[in-house]
């Protein structure tokens, strides 16, 4: 099937910059540019820039766009206001993930949706379906590019004034105009710079001179992972609950949307298999899709650059899911020894 | 903390299999390890899951596993023999083999089973023309 992949508009600077570009859910993004493992570390002690202008954008907006997400976003849109970010779950009938994402409060009546690019159009069909008079939803991706930039010395270096998580406005950084999330997928401080498409490289430039390293997917995949944040796809999917996933905290089940009853009734019942993290015991890089003994499948795992060690997360039996407890993953036939740990995986105090 | 990685050789004392290993033939016994170009092509290697000491390896088939962040890849032996030695420090600092893909980051050691296979090996202008086709 040829199918022509997709450029962000830093494309050009991602090659200049000597970057290693793989396919990444129908975009060409860079995996890297030094190395996984310094560009790791750059962002848990300094500040590190992604470019994640692939991700979807999707503007709602009308009078009755809270009566239409509420019903269909798993938390409680009602509990930020106006300039407030919310992490929810787009759910299905039987209660299933069909993507994860932060909802930014423009106004009552506006809202922008930031959604995992390869679920982009699954998510606007859904959300486009169910419209009501009085809510439409558009696709804005192509008119923004995206930057995060994160890292303990973020704020500093990009002369923002730190404020509080999950809170946006609008601001200006070296004359472009950008809208400031401070939101992430790091688990450390930070920001996603949403700017127009055509700022972008523009705005991409800024933040390098101001000392942010180039960061790509593969050490956005090692930061989330270090601190637990699942991916959907491989830790949560359509086919997951948010209860057996730990995401009931995203959930108000008090209210009415898609899917809540099956939800409610796994948090009565209690799930069947829990979500854990792991830390290896043996040397080994635990992989999504291997088997954990006694029923149990890893969904994400890598090498912790923090930690130097393999650490992953994966389903297992609710009775097998105690912090502490062993595990043995079936790593290419060879049985390795793993160990459930609290999550996050990485705290600051265990570097 | 970033580790300095090597510049692109391929040195002609060497002998070289067209699945990036390369061997140094020394009498009857030789030391594998991976070449530049696998090692830059892996990225920063995390993991070294080494044949047993004493364990014999066959030409052309797995002997082990390096691991980066992002990938997996199989080790393919150039020649056949015995493993005498495991380099054990590339099993505790596998970056090792970014920093130093002829020297430091060796991989095994090994007893030659066929001396005469060398002879199907290629020498590193053979292996940079087999490089310029990938």
């Amino acid at each position: 099937m040829a199918q022509t992949l997709l450029r962000t508009p830093l494309y050009d600077r991602h090659v200049a910059l000597g970057a290693r570009i793989v396919p990444f859910a129908g975009w060409e993004m860079p995996v890297q540019y030094a190395g996984v493992i310094p560009e790791d570390r750059a962002v848990r002690t300094d500040c590190g820039v992604f470019d994640v202008s692939h991700m979807g954008q999707l503007m709602v907006e009308g009078p009755r766009v809270e009566d239409l997400l509420q019903g269909l976003l798993s938390n409680d849109l009602s509990k930020i206001g106006d300039g407030g970010a919310q992490y929810t779950l787009l759910t299905n009938d039987a209660g299933g993930i069909i993507d994860d994402l932060i909802a930014y409060q423009e106004e009552r009546t506006r809202f922008l949706l930031v959604v995992n690019a390869a679920n982009k159009d699954v998510d606007y069909r859904w959300l486009k379906e169910r419209e009501i008079r009085g809510s439409e939803v558009t696709d804005v991706s192509d008119e923004y590019g995206l930057l995060a930039v994160q890292g303990p010395r973020t704020f500093e270096r990009l002369g923002i004034e730190e404020g509080a998580p999950f809170t946006w406005e609008m601001g200006e950084l070296d004359g472009i105009e950008v809208m400031i999330n401070r939101t992430g997928y790091t688990g450390e401080k930070g920001v996603e710079l949403g700017c127009m498409a055509d700022d972008a490289p523009e705005l991409w430039d800024a933040v390098l001179a101001r000392g942010a390293t180039p960061c790509g997917l593969g050490a956005r995949d090692t930061l989330r992972l270090e601190v637990c944040y699942p991916l959907h796809g491989n830790d949560i999917t359509p086919e997951t609950d948010p209860i057996s996933a730990g995401l009931g905290w995203a959930c108000a089940l008090d209210k009415e949307f898609t899917g809540v009853d099956e939800i409610r009734r796994v948090k009565e019942a209690g799930p069947v298999r829990r979500l854990v993290a792991f830390v290896m015991e043996d040397k080994a890089v635990p992989r999504q899709g291997m088997a954990i003994e006694g029923g149990g499948e890893v969904t994400s795992g890598t090498h912790s650059p923090m930690l130097d060690e393999g650490i992953g997360l994966g389903y297992v039996p609710s009775a097998q899911a105690k912090v502490g407890t062993e595990l043995t993953i079936d790593v290419r036939g060879r049985p390795r020894r793993a160990r459930i740990v609290k999550k996050p995986i990485y705290k600051k105090e265990s570097s | 903390m970033t580790h300095p990685a090597a510049a692109e050789t391929y040195p002609d004392d060497l002998k070289y299999h067209t699945e990036h290993d390369w061997a140094r033939i020394d009498g009857e016994e030789a030391t594998l390890g991976i070449t530049w170009y696998a090692q830059d092509a892996l990225g920063e290697l995390v993991h070294f899951e080494p044949p047993d000491e004493g364990s014999t390896i066959a030409k052309d088939e797995s002997y082990g596993e390096v691991e980066s962040v992002k990938a997996v890849s199989e080790l393919i032996s150039p020649l056949s023999g015995e493993v005498l030695e495991v380099n054990a420090q590339v099993v505790d600092a596998p970056e090792k083999v970014n920093e130093d893909p002829y020297g430091a980051g060796w991989l095994v050691r090994i007893r030659l089973a066929d001396t005469a296979e060398v002879d199907s090996l290629l020498d590193a202008a053979a292996y940079k023309q087999h490089l310029e086709t990938l």
